[in-house]
């Protein structure tokens, strides 16, 4: 069997993700792991958008919010279990996502950009403010989810943190998968033909239009999903999940990474969910290294972390 | 490339592990907002208890034994705290946390220091944080609910039955405002004006109009945080409101008046603690040698004045050490059962005296009404 990309990503994720916690030195660690999964799913939808389609959005942690308020809300006001919150938190960012989609993705570039600032920043104030159902900023319980319980009886027992590590784990494998597929399909193929050029896509019959918003939607879902294992795991969550701060969190992990790949994007949620971590000896210059870090990537390796070093490997093997 | 690319690996792994290497006997974890939009709390919190760690290590530990402080700075985001909290109890293996500046950052850190039975004194004001009484969960601020009473005790004594609220829609004038309402009923007192301002706004002459026109208004109250109070109170002073005006505990400090203006400010009264009045307290006040003792010690060490926040934050050290003294143990679940035997603690914020019902410890005499005149705080009884 030929190792296609898709297949070697799915295999190094999935090694990844068995692999490290034999080197955990303590329960700590998966929390982080866990994080960085969580954040890795948010960023491949980025990948769709960005990646692929060539669309910027500075709104998604909106969607973040409306899956994680869904965890948290649902349960208490519907009476519906938090698993089924987290596919109704999905629905309502997909219809959200594509009700705001139509009108604003006929816009270009800074338009683009500025439009879905304006709805993430919506969605945070009514987190903040609608007190009566969220709580406000102080923030809100979420529901346990159950299914560590239910593993349990299986006679499964894992630790919380590890619990939520694998189940993360298995998320984001899930998440990489369809972005993959994706990538190779047809839909993939005109996605990546708009970016190239939305006037030759159109003469070659795409429907350009239709195209956005399905990748629009689609990221949308991804980033509301993690937003509902954020909550989820955090058994708590404030309006901040939904900030401003977190939708660029999400663009700037993908681009320092690479985003145009899924690995590559992870690759970059990894680095900035560890960085706060590894930085705690002097967290004042934590935004300091962060632009750092950044400047010297945009110069030196414009196409994101992983796919310039894999070029250069590859440059010199030959 | 492969080469720095494993030296690179290798030393993120080094830094990750580098907190564990140092040794100590009684290690407290803490996790505090030194930066970020709580910074103005945060940053306080951390000197304070750096400062405090270094003093009682001079002075010989805690019964002969020494204390290292692993201080993590959270950003005030949630999921940080959440994290870092996980990092404390998993890696570090600390006997007690102190920390969570926030409200939102206490409950990220309650929900791990619960499940791992580790006690855990917060230094967030709402009331949620200890109600219902959860078994490891301990704070140090007095509640919103106090002030409000606090204050509309003054305003009855003042003999005023109608007042309006001003207040910030961040979390902290959000929850006060909530617990004014609730309470307000107890004195007689009716809210004819109820606004709110975004903490960002520049300006609230609008909100501040709206409350000066309500039909027989005799007072304004403005719960709020930061810099939007001090805000309020320029513009209140700008329109010529000659109302009497309260503000909360959230702005009792010296930054306050310099934000706002001695002039503007003249008159404010609001409920603050012994800190920011120790030359005012009574020679037998029990609380007099603390705050003067703190205050010296940390005005010498960072030049900067000394506040309510960093009160908590020196509340919440002497808490955890006068338990482990007490238990003479530094077992997670023996300064547990010692924090809630705590018994007439004169701290920096009020005299705590906890029980398995009360995880606070404080009443309303924690609170001194405070009224500025010239630019200075004056006491008011």
């Amino acid at each position: 069997m030929r190792i296609t990309p898709k297949l070697a990503t799915l295999l190094v994720l999935a090694a990844l993700v068995a692999i490290t916690p034999f080197f955990f030195p303590s329960g700590y660690y998966y929390r982080v792991g866990a994080l960085i999964f969580v954040n890795g799913i948010a960023v491949t939808g980025i990948v769709i958008l960005t990646g692929y389609a060539g669309q910027i959005s500075l709104g998604h942690a909106g969607f973040a919010g409306i899956g994680g308020y869904a965890c948290a809300l649902a349960p208490v006001h519907l009476g519906l279990h938090p698993a089924l919150a987290v596919v109704l938190g999905a629905a309502v960012s997909a219809l959200l996502a594509y009700l705001v989609g139509r009108p604003i993705l006929r816009l270009k570039g800074y338009y683009l950009g500025v439009a879905t600032l304006g709805f993430g920043i919506l969605v945070s104030m009514v987190l903040n403010n609608e007190r009566d159902l969220t709580r406000g900023p102080d923030g809100i319980d979420v529901p346990e989810l159950g299914l560590r319980a239910l593993l349990k009886d299986q006679g499964l027992n894992l630790t919380n943190g590890e619990f939520w590590y694998f189940f993360c784990g298995i998320c984001l494998i899930l998440g990489a998968w369809i972005a993959l597929n994706l990538h190779d399909s047809p839909a993939g193929r005109a996605l990546r033909a708009l970016h190239g050029s939305e006037v030759a896509a159109r003469t070659v019959g795409i429907d350009v239009a239709r195209m956005k918003l399905s990748a629009f939607v689609i990221s949308a879902v991804y980033a509301s999903v993690s937003g509902s294992l954020l909550a989820l795991q955090n058994k708590f969550i404030t309006p901040d999940v939904a900030g401003f701060m977190h939708s660029i969190e999400m663009v700037t992990m993908a681009v320092l990474g690479g985003v145009g790949s899924v690995l590559g994007a992870i690759l970059g949620a990894g680095i900035l969910t560890l960085l706060p971590q590894v930085l705690t000896v002097f967290a004042e210059y934590e935004q300091m290294v962060l632009g750092l870090v950044m400047v010297l990537v945009m110069i030196f390796l414009r196409e994101g972390l992983l796919p310039s070093i894999l070029r250069r490997l590859r440059g010199r093997g030959e | 490339m492969k080469k720095t690319l494993t030296t690179t690996a290798l030393g993120l792994l080094a830094a990750l592990g580098l907190t564990t290497a140092a040794f100590a006997e009684i290690r407290i974890g803490a996790s505090i907002s030194a930066t970020g939009p709580a910074a103005f709390l945060g940053d306080p919190e951390a000197k304070t208890l750096e400062m405090l760690v270094e003093e009682a290590n001079a002075a010989g530990g805690i019964n002969g034994e020494k204390i290292e402080l692993v201080l993590y700075d959270d950003n005030g985001d949630p999921n940080k705290a959440r994290t870092f909290a996980t990092r404390l109890v998993e890696d570090d293996e600390v006997v007690a946390i102190i920390g969570g500046t926030t409200t939102g950052t206490s409950m990220s850190i309650l929900s791990v220091a619960e499940d791992a039975e580790v006690p855990f004194v917060s230094l967030a004001g709402a009331i949620d944080i200890i109600q219902p009484v959860k078994p490891f969960t301990f704070k140090t601020p007095h509640t919103d609910r106090m002030a409000c009473q606090k204050i509309f005790e003054d305003m009855k004594k003042r003999g005023f039955t109608k007042i309006g609220l001003i207040s910030g829609t961040d979390g902290f004038g959000a929850s006060m405002q909530a617990q004014c309402k609730s309470v307000v009923a107890d004195y007689g007192i009716e809210i004819v004006a109820d606004e709110t301002y975004d903490p960002k706004d520049s300006d609230m002459t609008a909100q501040l109009t709206k409350v000066r026109n309500a039909a027989g208004i005799q007072a304004v109250l403005n719960p709020g945080f930061g810099q939007g109070p001090s805000i309020v109170t320029r513009n209140y002073k700008q329109l010529g409101i000659e109302l009497p005006f309260y503000q909360s505990h959230g702005v009792a400090s010296a930054g306050f008046i310099e934000l706002a203006g001695a002039e503007a400010a003249e008159g404010v009264r609001l409920p603050g603690n012994a800190l920011l009045i120790p030359e005012l307290l009574a020679d037998g006040d029990a609380q007099k040698p603390v705050v003067t003792a703190y205050k010296a010690a940390f005005e010498t060490k960072t030049g900067t004045p000394v506040g309510t926040f960093g009160g908590y934050a020196h509340d919440g050290f002497l808490l955890v050490t006068d338990a482990i003294g007490r238990a003479d143990s530094a077992e997670p679940q023996a300064i547990r059962d010692a924090l809630e035997t705590t018994k007439g603690l004169a701290g920096a914020t009020g005299i705590y005296t906890m029980s398995a019902q009360d995880h606070l410890g404080l009443d309303l005499s924690a609170f001194r009404m405070l009224e500025i005149r010239g630019g200075k705080w004056t006491l008011v009884e």
